[in-house]
């Protein structure tokens, strides 16, 4: 059976794909352009902008940074969401209502903003190491992350079954690994993919919070492009896209795709 | 083994609210005795309470000579039975019903053997790898009974397991767990608001109200001899008539209801009467004449019941049902007089 479409939605859904996909066929276009300087279409073909970011010392150590610092990040910000979340579905008729905003709030106060002030608190009032400083102020950053998409999948969970686990002989920290968890580990990963992807991309809670001799890379991207203007951005923006892409096709082959839109 | 639970003076509060009142119950070694009341009226929180999911402001509660009273839930050794099933979506069935005997520390083979031989009793052996989202209903509360009693708990626990099946299952079902249990000779608390089903499966019936158990006894006794106006209410008695004794003499006395009505009842026959009391019967209890004595009545519509015509009649004492024989029909609008029958009628105190 043909569904009949009607032509102006038909275009409209056209120019919406060509909005959403000519930045990224621009970005390619110009990573391979064989030229000093950006450009697109490219002049020329050529894989040597690929090949100088693995020269760049700095961009192979604030990468290296970059992915330390959303793993534990990511890790320390579901260490305190998991539970966060449980608490605020568990006791939702006997907890305030103020506290589920409170962990929401570094996303509702501005970055620059939320920046500046971790700046001011663990880096210059604890005195913390920068490295420290990054994986807090990351894991404060995607923190609300860990508590809503966890706590997405802890609204539709059956408290009862933790009493009749309870009941039948399990402690509760116990019954809280081997009933709990398993039951909302769609959320669990769904909130890790989002909260390591919100850190990797972060750039306006890091330019803070970065110090002497240690950067992330989407911060070093932007130092580079200050001082040189040439495909070697593109293509580590290319580089990042296809990591995103591969993640994106492991979570796709173990567990699909749409329990992440679910 | 199997062990006694007492329940003494226990007291349970939500906040500033009282919802337990100093409710004792005992249940004998191997009774079902059921809670039966209206939503909110504490029976769910006697449960929670024993279940040690919630924690009372005071009182004490006993199985066998442990004191549960301040136990952590899962040192409580209790079998439950939810009104939601409350199986673990992530396990088969046979893993759902060996996870209390995992907890218990058996070896995987021990575990799955006995497992087994509980699913084969409950009829849901050819089952045992699906996963609960696969089953229906009346399967779930099965494997639910299985789980709960695999573990050989010394007290079993049951929160309304019936409510969501339907009408024919849940006939089944309650057959199927007071056999369960009459042959384990588990002692049972069922929790229900569901008269019949309290009446036909247990030992005896404790009808709540209000954070209070109002009358405890078997079926039969509440059925038939309620102790107050509520209890008779509750099951079942149509008429509850207030009166007033006007005179005494000898065993007879002399009761006047609103309107003017006026009674001679024996004592002999009705026990003993005070000055004020609702005299309670059932629409059986009520003998429907053409003349005699009795409550004048004008009948109303009648209601063929099957084993005798229904009437609603006006009388001045109000509204009164009563059943007559089906030999002798009478029409809408006709006199006629009830007489109540004393083994079928109960004396009781009036209400505050």
């Amino acid at each position: 059976m043909a569904t009949r479409i009607h032509p102006l939605l038909g275009a409209f859904a056209i120019l919406v794909f060509f909005f959403l996909l000519a930045p990224l066929v621009i970005i390619v276009g110009s990573a391979l352009s064989d030229t000093t300087f950006l450009t697109f279409p490219p002049q020329g073909l050529t894989l040597r902008w690929f090949a100088n970011i693995f020269q760049m010392e700095a961009f192979r150590r604030t990468a290296i940074t970059s992915l330390q610092v959303a793993l534990l990040g990511t890790g320390l910000s579901l260490l305190i969401g998991i539970p966060a979340a449980y608490a605020l579905n568990r006791y939702r008729v006997e907890l305030p209502r103020w506290l589920s905003t409170l962990f929401v709030l570094p996303i509702l106060v501005p970055e620059i903003v939320f920046g500046f002030a971790l700046l001011k608190s663990i880096t210059i009032g604890l005195g913390l190491p920068v490295f420290i400083s990054l994986v807090v102020g990351h894991a404060l950053l995607i923190l609300p992350y860990s508590v809503r998409v966890v706590g997405a999948s802890l609204a539709s969970f059956d408290f009862s079954i933790e009493e009749a686990a309870r009941s039948l002989g399990c402690p509760p920290l116990k019954t809280f690994m081997t009933v709990v968890l398993p039951n909302i580990r769609a959320g669990v990963i769904a909130a890790f993919i989002l909260a390591f992807i919100t850190s990797i991309n972060d750039v306006s809670v890091s330019v803070f919070l970065t110090g002497p001799g240690i950067s992330t890379l989407p911060i070093q991207i932007l130092a580079h492009m200050e001082q040189f203007f040439d495909p070697t951005i593109a293509s580590v923006s290319v580089l990042l896209m296809l990591v995103t892409v591969g993640v994106m096709a492991i979570v796709e082959a173990t567990l699909g795709l749409t329990f992440l839109t679910k | 083994m199997t062990v006694s639970l007492t329940i003494e003076n226990l007291s349970a509060h939500y906040g500033t609210t009282q919802v337990l009142k100093d409710l004792s119950i005992s249940v004998a070694a191997g009774e079902l005795v059921s809670l039966l009341g209206s939503s909110g009226c504490g029976k769910t929180t006697t449960l929670r309470l024993v279940a040690g999911f919630l924690q009372p402001t005071s009182g004490r509660i006993r199985l066998g000579d442990r004191d549960l009273t301040t136990l952590p839930a899962h040192a409580r050794d209790i079998g439950l039975v939810f009104q939601n099933y409350a199986l673990f979506p992530h396990l088969t069935v046979l893993d759902n019903v060996a996870f209390g005997l995992k907890q218990r520390g058996l070896a995987k083979t021990d575990r799955t053997k006995r497992a087994m031989a509980m699913l084969e009793r409950v009829g849901l052996a050819p089952l045992a790898d699906r996963l609960p989202a696969a089953l229906s209903g009346g399967q779930k509360q099965r494997v639910a009974l299985a789980r709960a009693l695999v573990i050989e708990p010394p007290l079993l626990m049951f929160d309304e397991p019936l409510s969501n099946l339907d009408a024919k299952l849940r006939i089944d079902m309650r057959v199927e767990i007071r056999q369960l249990q009459r042959a384990n000779g588990t002692t049972s608390l069922y929790v229900t608001h569901d008269q019949e089903e309290a009446f036909s499966i247990s030992d005896r019936v404790a009808i709540m109200n209000a954070g209070r158990i109002l009358q405890l006894d078997t079926p039969e006794v509440l059925y038939q001899k309620p102790a107050s106006a509520f209890v008779a209410r509750f099951v079942g008695f149509e008429n509850l008539i207030p009166m007033k004794v006007v005179e005494r003499q000898a065993a007879t006395v002399t009761a006047e209801a609103a309107g003017g009505t006026r009674l001679h009842l024996s004592q002999d026959l009705f026990g003993p009467i005070k000055d004020d009391f609702i005299l309670a019967c059932r629409a059986d209890g009520l003998a429907v004449r053409r003349e005699g004595e009795g409550i004048p009545a004008v009948l109303g519509t009648r209601t063929y019941l099957g084993r005798a015509y229904q009437y609603k009649c006006k009388t001045a004492a109000g509204e009164i049902t009563a059943n007559g024989p089906l030999s002798d029909p009478l029409d809408a609008g006709a006199q006629a007089v009830l007489t109540p029958l004393p083994e079928q009628c109960c004396i009781l105190d009036p209400e505050d």
